[in-house]
């Protein structure tokens, strides 16, 4: 929790980038959640990274941990990241109803930076 | 209601906790603190009990047969209609129609009522204060009849704005449908002068007691309204229950909602006529144990005393808002007077609602956040989504001060 919060309330990775070469955005509807993130790629590899976003502490920890995960890391390593990975990075056991908060970065992410929409055998 | 009670005797409510089971189960090894009795109420073992033996000793579909079992539960489900009718004051119990929920009642409304009686340019009049069940429906007449949907407003307290009424009110408006209790605000609106001024124009009533109903002892007849709603489910009784209430002539003229079996009288390829009132407007097998437990949810609620159940609620609410004022980190929102059911909304300042309402399950506090399904309303009060806490007959002010100091401890992580 202590860990999760210190996220929220000193979130890394804060702001939008300048001329980022992929920016994404995206919302759960039901509860307001916003989650947009800014990349800069050199030769394949995650340069810099920034979010921004509105919403639960649960969301928004999320994203300023999943960005911090993947600086400097290949592009493809962000599709190997999986949701138990990153339900695991946030140091606290969800209830199954807050899934979708802990996920929505992630899922801003994959979709932002491989078109990808669902997770693997959810089929649209 | 009688003038001269001598003062209501107070309802235990560890007493009652005792006739609901689910009181026992531990959230997260924590006991069960049920505050969210707006959306859905708990059930207490008789209920539970009515519907178990009903599966077990009378199953059967009503009005088909000539054998025993068919004959006792066709007996059985239409006294729940009596039941009904008399708990709110209803002169005949062919008035009460049982739905799945309070937003199946205004649908049936909308579709047997609205679609065949408004015309382009009549007006039907609701406030910003309603759940989308009560909204949406109209706004389905808007789109495929061409009437014109009026709002009525609130004030910054969260009190309907009557003074506003006579211009919104024409003879242009046909029904005015409206909010008796908020779910959001718990603000009790002072229904029976709306009714009053509708009816200098001639037009029809609606009233949303879905939140009124299971708290506060309401009367259709005095009243005068022509329709009434509410769910089943909110009063104690099973989930997939809810009924409507209409005037006899006005259910007797309308057409129908559903077509299909039990709402017909007779049926020949070319042509059917329908059945008399109710049935009428419960076409096809309808819920028969869940209409039978929500018989016996009124006996029950009968049993304790609305009034009663109102009282207790007050002080429950009200010592809530006393606690809660304490502290200023907390704003709240809704009437701070007298006339509000147990409602009481509020948010952290600076925590996210999903977050506050986390913490509170974590300790086993069950509560809603979100925008409670009144998002022209939310707006309205200039946010987005917010925490509620909603009480009931088996809620203690012991819980209250769980509550709260659970609160302090979302501030202080915070
Ligand atoms: C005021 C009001 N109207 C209508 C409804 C809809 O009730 P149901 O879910 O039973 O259709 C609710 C329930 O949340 C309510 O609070």
């Amino acid at each position: 929790m202590e860990y999760l919060l210190d996220h929220y309330k000193n979130p890394r990775n804060y702001g939008s980038l300048q001329n980022p070469d992929i920016t994404h955005e995206e919302g759960n509807p039901s509860c307001g959640d916003v989650i947009r993130i800014d990349l800069k790629i050199t030769d394949n590899k995650v340069q810099k990274v920034k979010f921004t976003g509105k919403g639960c502490a649960i969301s928004q920890a999320a994203a300023s941990i999943l960005t911090d995960m993947i600086v400097d890391k290949d592009v493809d390593y962000i599709k190997e990241i999986n949701k138990d990975d990153m339900l695991s990075a946030l140091g606290v056991t969800l209830s199954p109803v807050r899934y979708k908060c802990g996920l929505l970065a992630l899922k801003v992410l994959r979709s932002g930076v491989h078109g990808i929409k669902n997770w693997p055998g959810e089929e649209e | 209601m009688e003038k001269h009670k001598v003062a209501l005797e107070s309802l235990d409510p560890y007493r009652i906790r005792n006739d609901f089971p689910i009181f026992e189960r531990k959230i997260r090894g924590k006991p069960l603190i049920y505050f969210d009795n707006a959306a859905t109420s708990q059930k207490p073992k008789s209920i539970i009990e009515v519907e178990k033996r009903f599966y077990e000793e009378t199953n059967a579909n009503i009005h088909r047969a000539v054998h025993t079992l068919s004959y006792e539960s066709t007996v059985l489900y239409e006294e729940s209609h009596k039941k009904v009718a008399n708990f709110i004051g209803a002169k005949n119990w062919r008035e009460i129609i049982f739905t799945r929920n309070a937003t199946e009642s205004i649908n049936l409304v909308a579709y047997g009522w609205g679609l065949h009686n408004l015309r382009k340019g009549d007006e039907v009049l609701i406030t910003i204060m309603e759940h989308h069940s009560n909204i949406v429906p109209w706004q389905m007449l808007r789109d495929q009849k061409g009437i014109t949907l009026k709002i009525l407003d609130i004030d910054d307290e969260g009190r309907l704005k009557l003074d506003e009424l006579p211009r919104l009110i024409s003879e242009r408006t046909k029904l005015v449908s409206v909010i008796h209790a908020s779910n959001v605000l718990g603000t009790v609106n002072p229904v029976r002068h709306v009714i009053n001024e509708a009816k200098k124009v001639g037009a029809l009533v609606l009233v949303d007691a879905a939140q009124s109903i299971p708290h506060i002892p309401v009367n259709v007849t005095e009243l005068g309204c022509d329709f009434l709603v509410a769910s089943g489910h909110k009063m104690l009784g099973p989930t997939g229950t809810g009924f409507l209430y209409g005037r006899y002539e006005i259910l007797n003229e309308m057409e129908p909602f559903l077509y299909g079996g039990d709402m017909i009288e007779t049926v020949t390829i070319e042509k059917s006529t329908w059945n008399e009132l109710p049935w009428k407007y419960e076409a096809g097998t309808p819920n028969i144990a869940g209409g039978i437990g929500l018989g016996a949810a009124v006996d029950y609620l009968n049993r304790i005393g609305v009034e009663k159940i109102f009282k207790h609620e007050r002080e429950i609410v009200g010592y809530s808002l006393e606690r809660m004022s304490d502290f200023p980190w907390i704003e709240l929102y809704g009437p701070r007077g007298n006339d509000r059911v147990g409602v009481v909304l509020f948010n952290i300042s600076g925590v996210h609602p999903h977050d506050v309402a986390g913490i509170l399950d974590e300790e086993g506090i069950a509560v809603r956040s979100g925008h409670h399904c009144a998002q022209p309303l939310m707006r309205r009060l200039g946010m987005d989504i917010a925490v509620r806490a909603s009480f009931y007959l088996y809620n203690t002010k012991e819980e209250v001060d769980k509550f709260v100091e659970v609160l302090r401890e979302v501030r202080r992580l915070f």
